[in-house]
């Protein structure tokens, strides 16, 4: 009976990796969750206030939704190519990991030039976050997740550079899937943000 | 073998394949478009085009879910599953009553 029983544990202190792995993973999903009420706040604050114009313009008069519909391009396809770099992790292909990571970010580039460019259109035109309650709620909330994506470039060029040196070790592995769970997470929330904030805005 | 099973057996994060992102992607892709196009060119009365816009984002949500965070309902995952229903609870809570208290605040206020 002992013996079953050391036996275990020694099986489990082998794959001790292993469980810190899963485990890290599960703190980062956690994290995930915390972060999607940070979400809601902004939403719930957005629905609110989305009435509120003080005379300024209202959701209609300043979304465009063709330019909208390239930026959810841009992150859809990104989401599919981080997914491509997850699968090329799974096979320890290396260099498929990087290319794959490589174009991923050039996709969330463009996706953070282009709001960056919708912001600065906005406020060039009187529109910035002081018009409004309106503008101050959708400021903050698409703010928020463009400095989520910006973040999650950041990391991922970090990441990079660690495969480039260090190949796809557990650690590197685990840093993967933690920053593919970012990844995808952020484009949830983007689903919510077309949804409520431009399409809702418009119809 | 060990770092395999590392990644298998986490959040969100188990045994994929390439079928399964193509799939996601697509019914991803056909799940923004339909949105769009309903906005863009509106041909439906406003309460229906709503509907259906909102319809169109919480599947577009679950397919992420599904096909690009791979949730599942297998034992190792369970956890993962319990923190997000948690999760989903709060944030009804959180703006549906939020969304609720203000609605009335703005009600009685302007004395309608």
């Amino acid at each position: 009976m002992s013996h079953i029983v050391l036996n275990e544990t020694a099986h489990q202190q082998e794959q001790g990796y292993e469980d810190a792995g899963s485990l890290s993973l599960f703190g980062f999903w956690v994290y995930l969750m915390t972060d999607c009420i940070l979400f809601a706040t902004l939403f719930a604050t957005y629905a609110v206030l989305g009435q509120s114009v003080a005379g300024g313009p209202g959701a209609a008069d300043i979304f465009e939704l063709p330019y909208v519909l390239g930026e959810t391009s841009l992150l859809l396809f990104s989401s599919i190519t981080y997914g491509y770099a997850m699968l090329a992790n799974h096979r320890k292909d290396k260099r498929r990991v990087l290319q794959w990571l490589g174009v991923t970010f050039v996709l969330g580039v463009g996706f953070i030039a282009m709001e960056l460019n919708e912001f600065h259109h906005l406020i060039a035109e009187g529109y910035g976050p002081q018009r409004s309650a309106f503008l101050t709620g959708f400021f903050t909330l698409v703010g928020t997740h463009g400095l989520h994506v910006l973040i999650g470039l950041v990391w991922m060029a970090l990441l990079m550079i660690q495969v480039q040196q260090r190949g796809l070790c557990c650690v590197n592995s685990t840093r993967l899937s933690c920053l593919s769970l970012f990844w995808h997470f952020l484009d949830i929330v983007w689903v919510c943000v077309f949804t409520v904030v431009y399409l809702f805005g418009v119809i | 073998m060990s770092s395999e099973s590392q990644v298998h057996s986490s959040a969100g994060a188990s045994q994929s394949s390439h079928k399964s992102y193509n799939i996601g992607f697509v019914l991803a892709a056909l799940l923004t478009l339909i949105p769009f196009g309903l906005a863009m060119y509106p041909s439906l009365p406003r309460t229906a085009t709503f509907l259906l816009v909102l319809a169109c984002a919480v599947i577009q949500i679950l397919v992420h879910m599904v096909f690009f965070l791979h949730l599942t309902t297998a034992r190792e995952q369970r956890w993962s599953l319990v923190a997000l229903v948690f999760t989903v609870v709060i944030i009804v809570l959180l703006v549906g009553l939020s969304l609720w208290i203000m609605y009335y605040v703005h009600y009685n206020m302007l004395g309608l």
